[in-house]
């Protein structure tokens, strides 16, 4: 768990003359990062211990319904409507959301392959923007909600056929701790 | 600690694994290349060769499609200076001209002297005095490790002195790499034109997007999601300093360096929709350019700095429009095709280059600024990120082959065609360096 931290925070760069001067700077960088992921995860603890937000799947479900053990949306493509079949979802993580004002999400959106980088990144806002824009009309605040566009980045599914592609486009909802 | 071991282990990989990867596959010639023979350079020192220049000049000559280059084993005698050249027989074989020299060796170990000839095949073969046969005589030195660029040097001079334009041989590439099984994935690395000398500038465990040299070829701008969001860094390609100078909340993307290197105009969703915007780097003062409701992205400097051309759905789909940075008058540039994105202009300021798709195929295509004829270069379904080479006669882009994303080249006549494999991993977002002054 904890090596899997340290590599999610790792990032460093690589000299392109002279390695040996710059592999200290390296160094420094990441354990700066290393440093402040400690922190961070010390917070996660204490923030557990409040536990309102806390409930197993079961209770989660027992609570919201089935609906809110799916938290992406796909789309059409070069669209960014909702479909009415995830409104069921969205309205049960909108209730979770309001009910707890301090637990945050962040709403990721992609696309699939087709078309530029930098226009997929902006259509992939447009599909977060369009959950977002669903969740705060059933009441969930707008401090609770980041988004992040990652375009064509992070396919679910490497493959370039047509399913692949619409499993790539989407939104979704991930928690932040 | 467990760190440091970490950091130490991929340092020691990686001083391992810089080798080339891309390599130039020509899958489509051009008939009517000039013909030209390179004689193989004759190395007067002992021991093998220090590099094989003519391999070279021969692989520059042929992969800028104007020329052909004659194949080694057809080359009838080595002959290294321009008295013992039978100018009717070379005539005969169609050659137009041939280039030869030598590589001497110096006192100092690992120093060569590198003398070289362009010899016009036609006037020699008039035998008149008047008709100079040789075009040019160069001499320069270079170290073991110079020994490559002075190669690509060559090809330089040979170039510009047979069609009158600047060669782009001696130019870099930055590219973004996907490895799936790597602990960093996401990768962007930067090797010379030809694939060769590649360097890794940065790897992360989150995507890295749109990179951007600066005018003088020193510095990358680029996209990271490493704070598990969007921003923009600058970073020195020779120092690996690196300074973040975009964190807005939500889209900080596709930046676009100035012609004066002092602005970069990237794409903010700050205040609702992605809007371009153009960011002076030393103040970080923005000034917002497109104000509207749309899509506005993908913005690209005019060579004069005077203007942006941007992609926008203010029309619906996605097309292409001029923005004056003065008057702030905007016009649309593109007219065909259901859509078209990811525009540039060549630096003679002639020719917009850009992604055009027609029914789901995404292609490259050119559109002549005076004339408006556009047409379209490549005929595969997903092609991306073009990217002119300085001398505005290639253009890089990225395309899907063999199920996998690799880079490729085309002539901006589109005459000429090569695809750059590699041997791991998907290659994408590539952008070519200006002429560097090296």
């Amino acid at each position: 768990m904890k090596a899997s931290i340290v590599l999610k925070t790792l990032l460093i760069t690589l000299p392109i003359l002279f390695l040996g001067a710059c592999s200290t700077t390296a160094d420094s960088d990441a354990s700066k990062k290393a440093e402040s992921t400690q922190k961070k995860s010390e917070n996660n603890v204490e923030t557990g211990k409040l536990g309102s937000s806390k409930l197993s799947k079961e209770e989660k479900v027992k609570k919201y319904g089935d609906a809110i053990l799916n938290s992406t949306v796909w789309f059409n493509f070069d669209d960014a409507t909702i479909a009415p079949k995830y409104i069921k979802s969205l309205k049960a993580h909108a209730k979770e959301l309001v009910d707890n004002p301090k637990m945050k999400i962040t709403v990721q959106g992609y696309t699939d392959e087709q078309g530029t980088p930098e226009y997929n990144v902006a259509l992939s806002e447009r599909r977060a923007k369009a959950v977002s824009k669903y969740l705060r009309s059933n009441g969930v605040g707008s401090n609770q909600i980041k988004l992040v566009s990652y375009g064509e980045e992070k396919p679910l599914n490497k493959g370039h056929t047509k399913a692949a592609h619409a499993q790539n486009r989407r939104a979704k909802i991930v928690k932040r701790i | 600690m467990r760190l440091r071991i970490f950091i130490s282990l991929f340092l020691l990989l990686f001083t391992t694994t810089a080798s080339a990867r891309l390599q130039i596959l020509i899958t489509q010639g051009v008939n009517s290349a000039r013909p030209i023979a390179i004689v193989p350079f004759e190395w007067l020192g002992k021991g093998p060769k220090p590099v094989n220049i003519s391999n070279i000049v021969v692989a520059d000559l042929r992969s800028s499609g104007l020329f052909s280059p004659m194949p080694f084993d057809k080359i009838p005698s080595t002959t290294s200076t321009i008295k013992d050249i039978d100018f009717k027989k070379w005539h005969k074989l169609g050659i137009e001209e041939i280039l030869m020299g030598e590589i001497k060796p110096t006192k100092d170990a690992g120093q060569y002297i590198i003398t070289y000839e362009l010899i016009d095949v036609v006037r020699g073969n008039m035998a008149q005095e008047m008709y100079d046969p040789l075009l040019l005589k160069r001499r320069g030195t270079a170290s073991t490790e110079q020994i490559r660029r002075f190669s690509h040097r060559i090809s330089n001079v040979v170039y510009q002195q047979l069609t009158g334009d600047r060669g782009a041989f001696l130019t870099h590439l930055a590219y973004i790499m996907d490895i799936d099984n790597d602990p960093f994935p996401y990768q962007l690395r930067i090797s010379d034109y030809d694939g060769f000398d590649e360097k890794l500038i940065l790897r992360s465990i989150a995507p890295i997007m749109s990179p951007a040299w600066s005018p003088d070829g020193k510095y990358l701008a680029y996209v990271s999601f490493e704070n598990h969001k969007s921003e923009i860094y600058i970073q020195n390609v020779y120092t690996q300093k690196r300074e973040l100078v975009s964190s807005y909340p939500r889209i900080n993307g596709a930046p676009a360096w100035s012609p004066d290197g002092k602005k970069l105009a990237i794409v903010l969703s700050k205040d609702g929709q992605p809007e371009i915007y153009i960011l002076n780097i030393a103040t970080k003062a923005l000034t917002r350019i497109t104000r509207n409701l749309v899509i506005d992205t993908e913005p690209s400097w005019a060579p004069d700095g005077k203007s942006l051309i941007f992609t926008s759905t203010r029309g619906g789909k996605p097309q292409i429009y001029q923005v004056d940075l003065t008057t702030h008058i905007t016009k649309r540039l593109t007219w065909e095709g259901d859509s078209n994105l990811s525009g540039s202009i060549s630096a003679d300021g002639k020719n917009l280059v850009m992604v055009t798709a027609n029914k789901n195929k995404y292609m490259i295509a050119v559109q002549d600024l005076i004339s408006g004829e556009m047409r379209t270069l490549t005929k595969s379904k997903l092609d991306k990120s073009p990217s002119i080479s300085p001398n505005g006669s290639m253009i890089i882009y990225s395309t899907n082959y063999k199920k996998h994303q690799v880079l490729a080249l085309v002539s901006t006549d589109g005459r000429f065609k090569a695809k750059l494999p590699t041997q791991e991993g998907e290659v994408k977002a590539v952008a070519w360096s200006p002429f560097l002054k090296i």
